[in-house]
């Protein structure tokens, strides 16, 4: 499975995610943010870091660079797309994925393990885990503290596109659970044709038992097994073949 | 050249921590009668408009200076 992973001025996880696609046994390469050419690739990763710099907001320069709107008219026609930390920022602010985000509650950068429930497996990317798995993986981030008006909440609610949800170890989703004060414990979200999927934690940095904890291998796991799932025909079958199947 | 001031703030509802934190610390300064104190963007340039003015600051505020889903913004030509 080839995976691309962009690079945009400032990136600084495209190293660790390449790495870890390797030791997943699959193909990664980098994409530079000025390129437009995307064929060929079964899943575009944006990675983590402090694309130009963060300023003004998280994301939201690095969503006028020319690959953007490659990476919109491939989500568009299916093709798999994963944003990770800053990646998912990048989505928020280019519209790829509802909602925003703010600030950390207490205004600190947050870089510790956290605990994530997995909420739904009807996706490319949780497809191999469980509901309420508990996922240990690490977050790195000073604004996590996921936004959205209340329409868009209910409407994501109706639609199934709430995928990780800050927890306890146990489990549980508690507010106090949140580290950043994320909206109802949001970590991670799709869209709703679910090949678009942004979360705030960084499942490449514990992919090796050396790193601690495995955990983040089930994302890739589950992206590589929608890709056999799937074959060619992209994510636009998702729903129904997951269904049917 | 027109000089545009852009102001850009969190719309109302949603958390401002910075707010919050100036408020406090002018209440322990003897403030008192301090409150909502909000922390925004303050954002200057010169424009020369391509034909509308106020139509083209509105829309790099909406593509670029601001996040609608989170912020409200107001601007104002102080040099025409």
């Amino acid at each position: 499975m080839k995976f691309g992973v962009v690079i945009f001025p400032g990136s600084n996880c495209d190293a660790d995610t390449h790495h870890a696609i390797e030791v997943l046994g699959q193909d990664a390469t980098y994409i530079w943010h000025q390129d437009t050419d995307l064929s060929g690739f079964d899943c575009i990763v944006l990675p983590g870091g402090f694309s130009y710099g963060d300023y003004l907001r998280c994301g939201a320069v690095a969503r006028f660079s020319p690959v953007m709107g490659a990476i919109a008219d491939f989500a568009g026609s299916g093709g798999l797309v994963i944003g990770i930390c800053n990646g998912f920022q990048i989505l928020l602010e280019a519209g790829l994925l509802p909602g925003a985000m703010l600030a950390n509650k207490k205004l600190k950068f947050l870089c510790k393990f956290v605990d994530l429930r997995v909420e739904t497996t009807d996706t490319p990317f949780t497809n191999k885990a469980d509901v309420g798995d508990v996922l240990h993986i690490p977050i790195a981030h000073f604004e996590g503290n996921y936004f959205a008006d209340e329409a868009t909440l209910a409407r994501m609610k109706e639609n199934d596109q709430i995928v990780l949800r800050y927890c306890t170890p146990q489990g549980d989703v508690l507010p106090e659970a949140a580290p950043n004060g994320a909206l109802d414990n949001i970590a991670g979200i799709c869209n709703e044709g679910r090949n678009v999927f942004g979360m705030m934690p960084h499942p490449e940095r514990c992919c090796e038992d050396v790193l601690t904890s495995t955990d983040g291998r089930v994302i890739f796991e589950s992206i590589i097994n929608a890709k056999d799932y799937l074959g060619d025909r992209r994510c636009s079958g998702w729903r129904l073949a997951h269904r049917s199947g | 050249m027109p000089k545009v001031n852009v102001y850009v703030t969190f719309k109302h509802g949603i958390l401002d921590p910075q707010g919050q934190i100036a408020e406090k610390a002018l209440r322990q300064l003897g403030y008192d009668n301090v409150e909502e104190v909000r922390i925004g963007k303050f954002i200057e340039m010169n424009v020369d408009p391509r034909s509308d003015l106020d139509a083209e600051v509105d829309e790099m505020c909406r593509k670029l200076l601001a996040n609608p889903i989170i912020e409200d913004f107001r601007y104002e030509v102080v040099e025409a």
